[in-house]
């Protein structure tokens, strides 16, 4: 990777949700880079605020939640500072989303040709009507969906599954983005549909240099196909680092609980470690550690902030005892 | 060792509605076979795994077998009592011998019931039990699947999915049953809590001496828990054998494909070489022939007229496969 300006820069991002609890900062002092052609993967389980990093990076959160401290940086502009009107030009064009639930995210009263043709109009990347018709021919066909002018005049229901979710990235692939940010894009699919699917966004970053950030709960899927992976848990991250060194050789305990939780398919019997506990409550937590009342690892100094902080040349760790997770 | 449950040739049809252009048209009314013809046995005190894709009829067996839908043929046994046609009053003594453990633990409990209710409920309708022996057999329940005392006047949406699950658990086993039907049982959790979860099924089973048929797509939590596989495809099993010989020595060439497919934390950077093209065929058009032909790498002509009987895999111990490459070739 060059020194060059990365094309996502997020930095000290905090997310805020109230609720009847009080506040909740779903995502909490994130910091993450992502340069062009890169995949990034974004592991964690559910309310660890990789989504909502997200969202918020696309400004997708509806009030009442909000951004509430943090710059977001996308080809050196701060987002947060931008009005409305230049932050939707943006939204769509340069970044796109793809979601999990693709018959949710697809209109089921418009035809997949004119959700395609709309969004390619949307952001004025035809002359014509005709002219997109064409250009979603040429996105479905890249996609890998057969007989694709025949297809334009379907329904989202008249779609399988898979060819839905690759429907879906045709549309936000329409607009020839330079981020996609795919958030489980492939968790309501089966595995050997998953594979292409995955195999479509992997192709894309390397002929066109998409940045893509992979959100997803399958370490597996991670391991395959980004380069760098960064776990989140409870609204912070915990670990980042090149994908192959932070699987052989995890720095966070928490990291280290996942790859332990995994049954594995070369040796079935291994016994599987559950993590004990569960998830604080995002609503009350205090300035220390917030994996320390599950990590066997924890002791005294834990309860103070602990900081993300480098081991090595690429490797970062938010544990005092990095050093001693094995 | 003797067969608890034994399908012979069962097979469940749903007829759909006809459009009113499909009936002007005077179109056949059209029907979908999500089970087309199974053969399976389950022995007592043996976990079966059941892989396959969505849609690919999974559920629906597990549900016929426990025969909370009527087959529209073939047969089956439990613990050698002729079930196939059995009316609801001859199942229920039955019932409390064979259970469900849902995938969805947010929308298989009754959100108005308490955990109190929802235990007590099987109980009292089989059991006969009331009162306070009623609530030891719960709390001993509860204490079991890792609640507490404290949790039995709550109501589900008191607890995270984790503590839902084993709320399901724990109604599937308070009858102490014979044989569990476990429909993708962790799909919906986290992994973490997966974790949990899998440990405690697989204690469970070992206590209580369970039978287990254990539905997942995920083949890596089967291979888990599972002492043998069956592979289901289009409403048919393709493979079915010791855990060890479908994993390792898979004999057909879709089992080949799922296994191919399985992302791994071992080789990071490298996805699994070749993939399978094409989409799973809609169960109302089957393919004629082998239903896995059209996307078959090893497909041939006979793979196209001749649907494959589960024969014997060559050197391979009680390991059975639906594939013309074993019995003839596909020419």
């Amino acid at each position: 990777m060059t020194m060059a300006e990365p094309l996502l820069a997020v930095r000290g991002l905090r997310t805020v949700f109230p609720t009847r609890r009080g506040l909740l900062a779903a995502c909490d002092g994130v910091d993450l880079q992502l340069a062009a052609g890169e995949a990034l993967g974004v592991v964690g389980e559910s309310g660890s605020g990789k989504s909502v990093t997200f969202l918020s990076v696309l400004g997708l959160i509806r009030p009442p939640g909000r951004i509430d401290a943090g710059e977001i940086l996308f080809e050196g502009r701060n987002l947060i500072r931008l009005p409305a009107a230049a932050l939707r030009t943006l939204r769509g064009r340069a970044m796109a989303l793809a979601m999990q639930d693709s018959l949710s995210a697809l209109n089921p009263a418009l035809t997949i040709g004119t959700q395609i043709v709309e969004t390619i109009l949307a952001h004025g990347l035809a002359r014509s009507r005709a002219a997109a018709r064409d250009r979603a021919v040429e996105l479905l066909h890249c996609v890998g969906i057969p007989s694709p002018d025949r297809r334009l005049n379907d329904y989202p229901h008249q779609f399988s599954g898979g060819m839905r979710q690759r429907a879906m990235i045709a549309i936000a692939l329409a607009a020839e983005p330079k981020l996609l940010v795919a958030d489980e894009p492939t968790t309501a699919l089966d595995v050997t549909i998953r594979a292409q699917v995955l195999d479509l966004i992997d192709r894309l970053r390397r002929e066109r240099g998409l940045a893509v950030a992979l959100i997803t709960h399958d370490l597996g899927v991670v391991a395959e196909r980004c380069d760098r992976v960064m776990v989140m848990y409870a609204g912070q991250v915990v670990e980042e680092g090149p994908t192959a060194e932070v699987i052989a050789r995890p720095r966070h305990p928490y990291t280290r609980g996942l790859l332990a939780s995994l049954p594995s398919l070369e040796d079935p019997d291994r016994p599987i470690d559950a993590i004990p506990g569960q998830v604080p409550d995002l609503t009350h937590v205090d300035a220390g550690c917030r994996f320390r009342n599950r990590c066997p690892l924890a002791v005294e100094l834990c309860m103070q902030p602990v900081e993300l902080r480098a081991l090595g040349a690429n490797r970062l760790s938010r544990c005092i005892r990095a050093e001693a997770v094995a | 060792m003797s067969a608890l449950v034994e399908a012979v040739g069962l097979a469940k049809s749903y007829a759909l509605r006809r459009s009113v252009s499909q009936r002007l048209a005077r179109r056949p009314v059209p029907t979908l076979r999500a089970v087309a013809g199974v053969d399976l046995m389950v022995m007592r005190g043996v976990t079966l795994g059941l892989i396959g894709e969505s849609g690919c009829g999974k559920s629906t067996l597990g549900r016929l077998l426990l025969r909370l839908h009527k087959p529209s043929a073939g047969s089956i046994r439990f613990d050698g009592i002729d079930i196939t046609h059995a009316p609801e009053r001859a199942l229920r003594p039955l019932r409390q011998r064979m259970q469900i453990i849902f995938q969805d633990p947010y929308s298989s409990l009754n959100p108005r019931r308490t955990v109190r209710e929802i235990l007590g409920l099987p109980l009292a309708l089989h059991a006969g039990l009331q009162g306070a022996e009623a609530e030891a057999r719960m709390l001993a329940m509860l204490d079991r699947v890792g609640l507490a005392r404290a949790h039995l006047d709550r109501y589900p949406h008191q607890f995270s999915g984790g503590q839902r699950q084993r709320i399901g658990i724990a109604r599937a086993l308070i009858l102490r049953p014979e044989f569990v039907v476990c429909d993708e049982p962790v799909s919906a959790l986290d992994v973490s809590v997966q974790a949990q979860v899998l440990s405690l099924l697989r204690e469970l089973r070992s206590e209580m001496g369970l039978t287990l048929l254990f539905i997942s797509h995920d083949i890596a939590v089967v291979a888990h828990l599972a002492h043998r596989i069956a592979v289901m495809y289009l409403g048919r099993i393709v493979e079915e054998g010791p855990r060890e010989a479908v994993t390792r020595r898979p004999a057909h060439p879709y089992t080949r494909a799922l296994l191919a497919a399985v992302p791994r934390l071992d080789r990071p950077g490298t996805p699994a070489p070749r993939h399978l093209g094409g989409e799973l065929p809609s169960p109302l058009t089957p393919p004629p022939g082998c239903p896995f032909h059209p996307r078959c790498p090893e497909a041939g002509p006979r793979c196209r007229r001749e649907v494959p009987a589960l024969v014997a895999v060559p050197k391979s111990d009680a390991h059975r496969a639906a594939c013309h490459l074993l019995a003839g070739g596909v020419a």
